[in-house]
Order: C-alpha cells, then structure tokens, then sequence
C-alpha cells in the first residue's frame, strides 16, 4: 500500500473517530478556556503554514514563481470579499496565464 | 409546509450547495497533487471535512509522508470532535443514528443547527439534519466532477491548478483572522514554516506549527 492510499485511509478512520469521540463525551471535558483558544488557533497555524508551504516551495526548495502571482489575486478577491470559488478560479486563472504565456 | 420550516429548509439547501460546490475545487486539488479519482472521492465520503482534506492532499503534495499528512489532517478534525460535544446533547440519538449524526458533523451542519436554535428545538434539529446530509451530498457529487475534470487536463500548471491549492487554504484561513493575535499567529507560521523547509523533512514545516498555535493558546 502506497503513502497516498495510508494517508486516504488514516485520515479518514481518525476524521470519523474524533467526531464519534465528540457526540460520547461529557461536555464540560472542552469548556476549559485555553482548550477552546487552541482549537481556535491550530486550523490557523497549518492553514497559513499550509498556503505558504503550497505557494513558495518546490521538493523542499524556496521558489517564487506563477504561483506567487495566483496568491497576490486571490488575496485581492478576499480583500473585496469576493466569494470562495471566485477566489479560487482567479487565482488559477491568472498562474495560468503566467506559466503559459511568460 | 409552515413559516419556521421554509426558513429552515431555505437556510440548509444555500449551505449546502455553494459549500458542496467547493468540493469541485478539493477533487481538482487532490488529484493535481497526486491522489487517484477514486481516493479522491474516499476521502470526501469517508473524511467528510474539507480543511481537513485539503491539508493531507496539501502535505503528500508537497513531498509530505503519510504520517505527517495524517497528523496535520487529525489536528485540523479536532474541531469536528467539539461540535460533536455541542451537539450531542442537543440531538439525543443513540446507536446507528448517531454515528450517522457524527459523520456529518461538521462545521456547516453545527452553524446551521445554533443558527436555527432561537427558532425551536425541532428547527435546530431539522437544520442540523438537511445541511448535514445536503454538504454531504454535494459535496461528493462535486468532488467527483472536480477530481475527473483534473484528470482530463494533463499537466496541471497549464491549468493554474497548482495556485488553486494555496488560494483554497487562503480562503479558508482568511475569515478565522479576526484579531491582531490570529494575524500574528499566521504571519510566523507562514515564516516559520518557509524557514523550516529546506532543514526539516517536508510534511513537519507544517505539523510543526501546530506547536506555534498551542503555545500562543496557553499564554490565554
């Protein structure tokens, strides 16, 4: 079994145990303040760790490349609140035409 | 049908469509990063939260071991298990049901649901159920299309999709920046996890800002 088809598996029985967990534990375990302030925070740190990850790098290399050109317009749609898919298609769009025609 | 119903029903369908739609995004995404169609679609029917998704395709893509795609997937599902906390006392089911309810907890189901409470329990109930299985539904059906129509276009760069990626974890993370702490946060993580890269394995610049939020959280 290959890396892709342990990550498709694994994710998935951990995704289903930490919901099932959730609907069989007394609530009062979670109210705690600094639990509430780091679950708030995690999606937050790999997320953003995730979009810089995803931008600037290539095999464990620093790069700047189209993609940073993708990000900038994504960036400008959020800025105007531009909607999900919106945000995601320019950004395409415009590393697209990049690559291809620079 | 009466008024509170409508309301509901209203509420539920819009969510679950353009959040369904989404998932056009996560197939084409996962398949430009090397998933196959049909892992694909296992992980929108068998993980079922798409920040989730998006961060093990994200990880694996960028050279990421399946451990360390597992973890940052599993950290970011916590949250799932805390709506599960909210909800469980609110829906009262037992047995298959609710491991049906615990699939499609997630983030859209519990805002429907809280969104719905001022209206009654049984509207709370409703919304929880109709937006659970409407994202559930399009969301499947769209991560289908997405992955498929990825797989048509060759390489993916022509395309843009290799942008679409961080542009999708752009706009998730974007409306959880709400204080100047949550903007500092993401600031060093996206510094942190460029320095990190050329030194750390790749999959663990990523992980490993977790620490980064955890540290910050109990400083509250």
């Amino acid at each position: 079994m290959n890396a892709f088809w342990v990550a498709t598996i694994g994710t998935s029985v951990i995704a289903f145990l930490l919901k099932y967990t959730g609907h069989n534990v007394p609530e009062r375990i979670f109210s705690h303040p600094k639990v509430q302030a780091i679950n708030t925070l995690i999606p937050i740190a790999l997320l953003s760790a995730l979009v810089a990850v995803q931008t600037f790098t290539e095999k464990s290399k620093l790069m700047i490349d189209h993609r940073l050109a993708g990000l900038a317009v994504a960036v400008v749609a959020l800025l105007i609140k531009a909607p999900f898919p919106v945000v995601v298609i320019s950004a395409a769009f415009t590393s697209a035409a990049i690559y291809n025609w620079l | 049908m009466s008024r509170i119903e409508s309301t509901t029903l209203r509420d539920s369908f819009s969510v679950s469509f353009t959040v369904g739609a989404y998932g056009t995004a996560f197939g084409a995404a996962a398949v430009a990063n090397g998933f196959s169609v049909l892992q694909s679609c296992l992980l929108s029917l068998l993980t079922f939260s798409g920040a989730s998704q998006f961060a093990v395709i994200g990880v694996l893509g960028a050279g990421g071991g399946a451990i360390s795609g597992i973890a940052t997937a599993s950290l970011l599902g916590i949250r799932n298990g805390l709506y599960g906390v909210i909800m469980a006392p609110r829906l009262k089911v037992k047995g298959f049901k609710r491991i049906v309810a615990a699939q499609i907890t997630i983030d859209e189901s519990t805002a429907v649901a809280l969104g719905q409470e001022i209206r009654g329990e049984k509207a709370m109930r409703q919304g929880f159920w109709l937006t659970g299985f409407g994202v559930f539904i399009f969301w499947n059906l769209f991560t289908l299309a997405g992955a498929l129509g990825a797989q048509a276009m060759g390489d993916i760069r022509v395309w843009g999709l290799d942008s679409a990626v961080p542009a999708a974890f752009l706009g998730l993370v974007w409306p959880r920046l709400k204080t100047n702490r949550d903007r500092i946060l993401a600031i060093t993580c996206v510094v942190f996890a460029l320095a990190m890269t050329p030194i750390l394995p790749a999959g663990l610049p990523i992980i490993a800002t977790a620490f980064i939020a955890v540290a910050v959280g109990l400083r509250v």
